[in-house]
């Protein structure tokens, strides 16, 4: 086939993958009887519009912490180390932000410093117990770290239920942290400088991964482990200081949750919204090109908060994120990504 | 305190817990001796579980909720199939998607068909009566765990046997293992290793909706968003852990049934829930550690 055939071809395929995921979404719009133009109007307002664009900034602060979860398993991900224990990561570090900003004394600022610095370390040790599982146990990363998961999640709910309840809110919750420790808004809005954080962390991570040695190790060991190997790389080292990274990342987003949006932790507030699992698909969806991560989890931020949208304009369910979600990584990570997760440790990696 | 953990009503509540695992471990085994990786057994599951729901619902006849479930499963099994065989999807992100989709998929049904949300329960939905086993019945200790369970944990007890004479004799089964072992040699033979995977795809989902029939039609009559709650999980890790053999996989399956039995039982006696809840994770977590510490040390 000619060059320019195999182009046209690959066209038209995205053009099909295309048309199936929309033909789905009206399916589902179908389904619930909704008006499909107040849905669609709906949808934008949700996700960009609202009084004084208050919309648009529920989709950047939600924005924030998908983003910060998709470079914490990007991270990982491009050097071969399939974390889905992002989860995890992330409550522990909500957590100990949440806990030390309330038990701590001293003066908010070096309380709110050390609280996040306490976060990322917290997520970091989570993200090492799996590395260490998988290094010197032969525990596989990829079921060791979803496990740790939910010790995570039970020891967080139980601590918040128990110890250090709010027991006057009758809510499973802690307390408020003290209110000198809130991150600012941003003047006139109600979006708080956690973005920047993450922002800036976002950049970090994309010059590491373009430009520095590590990050250029650790991309050759997700590409070929044998070859790392083989070159004398300290893949072991350089698996668990990766990890340690990612982890550390992941701590950061639960403290800016913590300090920028809840003030306190409030049992399920983590995982329920499904911030890591949608970081893990806003990677996959970009076949884990740096750069782009960002972007993508913008765009499935605003899928959600314009589903929310869709939902007050039209009463159709705002699952439909999740599953629309779902349908574009079927439809496109699948042809994005293939070879590039291809270098995974796992058996039966002939196949397919 | 000992006897009152470990009553009667302990072992017979054990098979309840055996039972979703058990089928499900089956399900993932075949994948996994196909050469099909497949760690979307958790999504699998739920949507069996709320299609059981749905076709005990309409139809006022656990049997057909059953059926439902099934149907749901393959479908579950054909979407893997066209997304990770057909178009050559990377199977982690195939089954990451499918995870989803089914957790989406089932709250978005929940709110479209019965305008409920969290959670559905209804007289209309009937569920599985245990069934009494004549003879067996009167049997000490045992009696109690064989007589008087749901049908599901008959035929997840005769899937074990079945699976594994499917895989050892079987000219599909044979086959199977011949995609996951060696897929050049198959097709030397003439036969399409893709085709044969599809076939361990469909079984899985089959078995992996009963699964989820027994957690909402069998344990109980009502769907729970996400009710699933970690059990594929455990199922994937069951397979790893016994790399796919039938057998084996029955043991480990008892043994985290008795945990989740356990965990359930202990709840009553003051534990926080949280600590309960996390029983059979940690259970997992541990005997995945000690196989895996034991393997490395049979190699060394």
């Amino acid at each position: 086939m000619s060059a320019r055939g195999i182009a046209s071809g690959e066209a038209l395929s995205w053009i099909g993958a295309a048309a199936a995921i929309l033909a789905v979404f009206f399916l589902l719009m179908l389904m619930v009887g909704a008006p499909v133009g107040e849905a669609l109007q709906g949808f934008f307002n949700g996700a960009f519009g609202g009084r004084r664009f208050s919309y648009l900034m529920t989709t950047l602060s939600r924005a924030a912490l998908i983003i910060g979860m998709a470079v914490s398993v990007m991270l990982s991900f491009r050097a071969g180390l399939f974390n889905i224990g992002g989860e995890g990561q992330l409550v522990a570090g909500g957590l100990v932000a949440a806990l030390a900003a309330i038990l701590l004394p001293g003066p908010p600022l070096l309380v709110l410093v050390v609280s996040i610095l306490a976060a990322m370390l917290a997520g970091a040790v989570w993200a090492l117990l799996a590395g260490v599982l998988q290094l010197y146990v032969g525990v596989p990363l990829l079921v060791g770290s979803l496990l740790l998961n939910y010790p995570a999640r039970y020891i967080a709910s139980y601590l918040v239920a128990h110890p250090f309840r709010d027991v006057q809110s009758g809510m499973l919750q802690s307390h408020l942290v003290p209110q000198d420790m809130w991150l600012p808004y941003f003047p006139g809005t109600r979006l708080d400088i956690g973005i920047l954080l993450i922002g800036f962390v976002a950049v970090g991570a994309i010059v590491y991964s373009y430009t520095t040695l590590h990050g250029y190790r650790a991309r050759m060991n997700g590409l070929s482990p044998d070859f790392a190997r083989a070159v004398g790389l300290p893949v072991t080292r350089l698996a668990l200081s990766t990890l340690a990274m990612s982890g550390a990342i992941a701590g950061l987003v639960g403290a800016v949750a913590v300090f920028g949006i809840h003030h306190r932790y409030i049992d399920g507030m983590l995982v329920q919204p499904l911030y890591a699992w949608t970081g893990i698909i806003a990677v996959l969806l970009v076949g884990m090109a740096p750069w782009a991560v960002p972007l993508s989890g913008l765009f499935f931020a605003a899928v959600q908060t314009g589903a929310a949208g869709m939902e007050r304009a039209a009463g159709v369910p705002k699952e439909i994120a999740l599953i629309m979600q779902a349908v574009i990584i079927l439809f496109v990570a699948t042809r994005v990504s293939g070879a590039l997760l291809a270098s995974s440790e796992r058996r039966g990696a002939d196949g397919a | 305190m000992l006897d009152l953990l470990f009553d009667s009503s302990f072992a017979a509540s054990v098979p309840r817990f055996v039972t979703p695992i058990l089928l499900a471990a089956l399900g993932g085994a075949l994948c996994e001796r196909a050469g099909v990786f497949n760690i979307a057994l958790e999504g699998f599951i739920l949507v069996g579980a709320f299609f059981a729901v749905l076709g005990s619902y309409f139809t006022g006849s656990p049997w057909f909720g059953a059926l439902a479930a099934i149907l749901a499963g393959i479908g579950m099994g054909l979407i893997f199939a066209e997304f990770n065989l057909r178009r050559g999807g990377d199977p982690i992100v195939v089954s990451i998607a499918i995870n989803l989709l089914a957790a989406g998929l089932t709250t978005y049904l929940l709110r479209a068909i019965f305008d409920v949300i969290g959670a559905f329960t209804d007289p209309n939905i009937v569920g599985f009566r245990p069934i009494k086993v004549p003879v067996i019945e009167s049997i000490p200790l045992l009696g109690p765990i064989l007589s008087g369970q749901p049908i599901l944990f008959y035929v997840a007890l005769a899937a074990v046997p079945a699976v594994h004479y499917f895989l050892a004799r079987h000219r599909l089964g044979l086959r199977m293992r011949a995609a996951g072992e060696n897929a050049a040699a198959l097709q030397a033979g003439g036969v399409s290793p893709q085709k044969v995977r599809l076939w361990a795809l469909v079984a899985c989902g089959m078995l992996c909706g009963l699964a989820g029939a027994q957690l909402s039609i069998a344990n109980v009559s009502l769907f729970v968003e996400n009710m699933s709650a970690g059990r594929g999980w455990i199922a994937v890790v069951a397979v790893l852990l016994t790399r796919g053999r039938p057998l084996p996989l029955f043991l480990i399956a008892v043994i985290f049934g008795a945990v989740d039995s356990f965990s359930f039982r202990v709840q009553g006696l003051g534990l926080a829930q949280q600590f309960t809840d996390m029983m059979p994770y940690l259970a997992t977590l541990l005997m995945l550690v000690g196989l895996s510490w034991w393997r490395r040390r049979q190699e060394v």
